[in-house]
C-alpha cells in the first residue's frame, strides 16, 4: 500500500475518533452543571478552562479568547474551524483525508462522513445546537459511531483497515488517559472525602462511556482506585488504555506479519513493550507512583509509538528488497 | 418521460468537487450517436494513418530532421514551437514510440465529411466518460444493445495496460505500472483514479515517488517499491522541477534523469506537445505524404497561419467570419468564434494576432453537424464532435467510437466540458448495415 494512502487512512480515522471524544467530553461537562448545586454550577460555567485543558488545547484557546466561560469554550471546541482539534476542524481534516483516498474506502464510508461534515457546517447544525445542545451532541456522536460501524462492517479488513485501527486506538488511548489524569487532578488531597467530587467523577466515567461498565463490575460505590483500574487496565473495556494499546499492537502486527512476543520494527517494539507492562502490572503499582506521573509517561510513550509508526511505514527510505523479512532478523527476546 | 428525466438526473456523475463539497456534473445525454460500420472503418484507417505519421515526425525532428532539411516544414516552426524539447535531441524513446495515447478531435462538415479538428498528443482526457456512458446506457437499454449489434468498448483499460507494459524499460517482463496524477484537485482526477482502478495499478502523486540512483520508487508501507512505467497525466512542464519548471510541486525531482537513463518509461513521451501545436497541425497532411507517401484519409479543416503574410492578411480581413485559435491552448480557451463575438472581442484578437502571429491560426466557421439530444424533455438538435482514443503500443488499437461531445447551449459550437459541454454514448455498429 502507498505510504500516503496509509497516512491518510490513519489520520482520517484518528480525527473521527477525536471528534467523537470531544463531543462526549463537552456534552458530559454541560450535563454536569445540572447535577451541581446552583452556586457550584454557576462557578463552573464561568470557568470552563479545565475542559479545554483536559483536551490539551488550553494554549490554543487562550490565544483566541479572553472569555473562559462555558459558551466561549464550547464555541471553540465545537465550531472553530481554525482550531484543528475542534469537532468542526477534526471533521474537516478527516473528510479531506477521506477525499484523497476515496477509492480505498467504501462509498458508504465516504457518504456517511461527508453527510456528517456537511450537516455540521450547515446553519441547521448551529440551530440544533442552540435549540438543544444535548440532542445536538447525541447526533454528532451517533453519526460518528455510525461511521465507525460502517467502517468495520463494510470495509475489507486488510492493510488499509489496519491503519484505520491504529489511528482510532492511538487516539482513544490518548483521550482516556487524559480523562484519567483529569479525574485524579480533581481528587482532594484528603482522599477520605471523595464524596465532594462525586459528580465530577461520575461525569468522567460518562465521558468514557464507562459508567454502566463500572456499575456492572463494582456496583454503584465510586472508588478512585477502581475507576483507575477500569480506565487503565481492564482488558475487556473497549476504551481502557490497555485495550486500546492491545488493538494498536495487533494492527501493527497484522501489517508486518510478526506475531506477539517478537518485533520487526521500532513501532512494534514500543507497542509490545507498553502492552506487556500494562498487562503485567497491578493498579496498586501505578497508584503508589502517582496517577499524574503515570499518565504523563503513558502519553509520551503513545506519542513515541505514533512517531515510530510514521518512520516505519509513512516515510520509508530503504528499498523494499533490503527491508528485514518479517519476524526473522530483528526478532529477539525482550 | 418522468422515468427518463429521473434517469437523466441519476446517471450524471461527478467531474470534481470543490472544498465546499458541491459537485460539478458533466451532463450526459441519453440519445446515443450511431456510426455505421463502413463509416467507422474509414475513420479508423484515417486515425491509424495519422498517428503513424505523427510518430515518425516526432522521431524525425528529435533525430535527423530530414523533414526540415527537405523544407517540407519550415524549421523555424518546429524549433520555435512552445513544446519542442531540444534537450531531447538524439534521445531514443522505448520502442521508438512517442505518442502512445492520442485523442483526435473530429467534426463533420455540411457534406457529412469527417475532418480532423485537432490532435491531442499530450494528456488527452475524457475516455472515462466513454466507458461510464456505455455502462450507464447498457443498464438503461439492455435489449437495444442485443438487437443493434453495438461494438464493445470495455476492453480499453486492458489495451492501455498492455501498451504500458509493452513500453517497459529493456522490455522487462511484468513491469510495475502506475498512473501519475496531479492530485485530487485536478479536474480529471476522477478519470485518473478510474483508469488506475480499471487497470488494477496504483494511482500515485509526485510525492509518492522518489528517485534514487536514476531509479524510480514508490513509497509504500513495505518500503520503496521499484516503478517501471508511468502513465503520467501531468504535462512536461510540471513533471520534474529539476529539469522543467522549478516551482512545480506536482512533479518528481529526478524523474527525467531516470527516464534519460532508460530506467523508467513515460507515456506519453516527453516532447510530444510539439505535435499538439495548432501550427504543426497545418502540416500533418504534408507529413502523411512525406513519411507514408499516401493521401490523407481524414482531411484537415482549412487552416490559415497568421505567421504567413498572405494568410495573415486574409485572417485580419475576415475576422468576423473565422474561428481563431491560439496555437498552444486547449479546453476551448484562448479562442475567438468570429460570428458569435462582439466587435470589442474581435478587435482584441486583431491586436493579439498582430503582436504574436506565430501563436495563432484561423479556420472557417464550420456548420458542425448536429445530433438530436434530449433537452427539457424534448428532442432538439445540438452541435457535436467526436474524440476517438488511439492507443499505439505493439499495434495500434482504437476502441470503436469514442467520446461524442455535445454543445448543450443552443446554437453553441463549443463542446468542451469546461465550457458547458456534455457528452453522449457513441455506438459503432457491427458488420453490414
Amino acid at each position: 500500500m502507498l505510504s500516503r494512502v496509509a497516512d491518510s487512512l490513519f489520520w482520517l480515522s484518528r480525527y473521527v475518533e477525536r471528534a467523537e471524544n470531544v463531543a462526549r467530553i463537552i456534552d458530559v461537562n454541560a450535563q454536569l452543571m445540572l447535577d451541581l448545586s446552583p452556586a457550584k454550577a454557576e462557578a463552573l460555567s464561568r470557568q470552563w478552562l479545565p475542559v479545554a485543558a483536559c483536551l490539551g488545547d488550553e494554549t490554543a484557546f487562550r490565544a483566541r479568547s479572553r472569555q473562559t466561560d462555558a459558551a466561549a469554550v464550547t464555541e471553540f471546541l465545537v465550531f472553530d474551524r481554525s482550531h484543528p482539534n475542534s469537532i468542526s476542524g477534526s471533521l474537516a481534516t478527516a473528510r479531506e483525508n477521506a477525499r484523497t483516498v476515496r477509492e480505498q474506502i467504501t462509498t458508504e464510508m465516504w457518504e456517511q462522513l461527508n453527510r456528517t461534515y456537511l450537516w455540521l457546517m450547515s446553519k441547521g447544525a448551529r440551530q440544533a445546537y442552540e435549540r438543544n445542545s444535548y440532542e445536538f451532541f447525541q447526533r454528532v456522536k451517533k453519526s460518528l459511531q455510525l461511521f465507525q460501524g460502517i467502517t468495520d462492517s463494510l470495509m475489507m479488513h486488510g492493510e488499509g483497515w489496519d491503519f484505520i485501527q491504529m489511528g482510532r486506538y492511538l487516539e482513544r488511548a490518548d483521550k482516556t488517559s487524559r480523562l484519567l489524569d483529569d479525574a485524579f487532578f480533581l481528587l482532594p488531597s484528603d482522599r477520605n472525602r471523595p464524596a465532594d467530587v462525586l459528580p465530577q467523577w461520575l461525569s468522567i466515567l460518562r465521558s468514557c462511556n464507562a459508567r454502566q461498565a463500572y456499575q456492572r463490575l463494582y456496583a454503584a460505590v465510586l472508588e478512585p482506585v477502581k475507576v483507575a483500574h477500569l480506565l487503565l487496565l481492564n482488558e475487556n473495556f473497549p476504551r481502557s488504555v490497555v485495550f486500546c494499546v492491545g488493538q494498536l499492537d495487533h494492527a501493527l502486527r497484522r501489517v508486518s506479519g510478526v506475531g506477539p512476543g517478537r518485533y520487526s520494527n521500532l513501532a512494534e517494539k514500543l507497542s509490545g513493550r507498553l502492552l506487556a507492562e500494562l498487562s503485567y502490572s497491578a493498579i496498586e503499582e501505578f497508584w503508589v507512583r502517582g496517577m499524574h506521573a503515570t499518565v504523563d509517561e503513558l502519553q509520551t510513550r503513545l506519542n513515541e509509538i505514533g512517531q515510530a509508526m510514521v518512520t516505519t511505514y509513512i516515510e520509508p527510505t530503504a528499498p523494499a528488497a533490503s527491508a528485514a523479512p518479517a519476524g526473522t532478523l530483528a526478532a529477539m527476546p525482550q | 418521460m418522468a422515468d427518463l428525466a429521473f434517469l437523466n438526473q441519476g446517471i450524471t456523475f461527478t467531474v470534481y468537487s470543490d472544498n465546499q463539497g458541491t459537485e460539478r456534473i458533466f451532463p450526459f445525454d441519453l440519445v446515443p450517436r450511431v456510426i455505421p460500420a463502413g463509416e467507422w472503418q474509414r475513420i479508423e484507417a484515417g486515425l491509424v494513418q495519422r498517428i503513424t505519421a505523427l510518430n515518425l515526425f516526432l522521431h524525425d525532428i528529435y533525430h535527423a530532421q530530414t523533414i526540415l532539411r527537405d523544407k517540407v516544414i519550415p524549421r523555424s516552426y518546429v524549433e520555435g514551437a512552445k513544446h519542442f524539447r531540444p534537450e531531447f535531441m538524439g534521445f531514443n524513446v522505448p520502442r521508438n514510440l512517442y505518442i502512445h495515447i492520442c485523442g483526435t478531435d473530429l467534426v463533420r462538415d455540411e457534406q457529412g465529411t469527417y475532418l480532423v479538428l485537432e490532435d491531442n498528443a499530450r494528456c488527452p482526457s475524457g475516455v472515462s466518460y466513454v466507458l461510464e456512458n456505455r455502462s450507464t446506457l447498457k443498464r438503461v437499454f439492455p435489449r437495444i444493445f442485443e438487437a443493434y449489434g453495438v461494438r464493445p468498448v470495455e476492453h480499453y483499460a486492458d489495451e492501455l495496460l498492455r501498451l504500458l507494459q509493452y513500453i517497459a524499460p529493456h522490455g522487462k517482463p511484468s513491469p510495475t505500472v502506475a498512473v501519475l496524477t496531479p492530485g485530487i484537485h485536478n479536474s480529471a482526477y476522477f478519470e485518473h483514479s478510474f483508469l488506475a482502478r480499471q487497470m488494477g495499478v496504483e494511482i500515485v502523486e509526485g510525492r509518492d515517488l522518489v528517485v534514487q540512483d536514476d531509479h524510480v520508487f514508490m513509497r509504500t508501507t513495505k518500503g520503496l517499491q521499484p516503478l517501471d512505467v508511468v502513465y503520467r497525466r501531468i504535462d512536461d512542464d510540471f513533471i520534474d522541477p529539476r529539469v522543467f519548471r522549478p516551482d512545480s510541486l506536482l512533479g518528481v525531482p529526478g524523474l527525467v534523469g531516470a527516464y534519460r537513463a532508460g530506467n523508467v518509461s513515460l507515456a506519453n513521451s516527453i516532447g510530444t506537445g510539439v505535435a499538439d501545436d495548432k501550427v504543426m497541425y497545418y502540416f500533418v497532411p504534408r507529413m502523411i505524404r512525406y513519411y507514408l507517401d499516401q493521401d490523407p484519409i481524414l482531411p484537415n479543416v482549412t487552416t490559415y497561419l497568421a505567421s504567413e503574410p498572405d494568410d495573415r492578411k486574409f485572417i485580419l480581413e475576415h475576422l468576423p467570419e473565422l474561428v481563431v485559435k491560439s496555437a498552444n491552448e486547449a479546453g476551448g480557451y484562448g479562442m475567438l468564434v468570429g460570428p458569435h463575438s462582439s466587435t470589442a472581442e474581435i478587435e482584441k484578437f486583431r491586436r493579439l494576432i498582430q503582436a504574436d502571429p506565430r501563436n495563432f491560426i484561423a479556420q472557417p466557421t464550420l456548420g458542425l453537424s448536429r445530433h438530436p439530444c434530449l433537452v427539457d424533455g424534448r428532442f432538439e438538435g445540438r452541435h457535436v464532435d467526436l474524440r476517438p482514443y488511439v492507443l499505439y503500443g505493439e499495434r495500434i488499437t482504437i476502441i470503436p467510437g469514442g467520446l461524442t461531445r455535445v454543445a448543450l447551449r443552443k446554437g453553441s459550437l463549443v463542446v468542451n466540458s469546461s465550457q458547458g459541454g456534455g457528452s453522449k454514448d457513441t455506438w459503432v455498429l457491427e458488420g453490414e448495415e
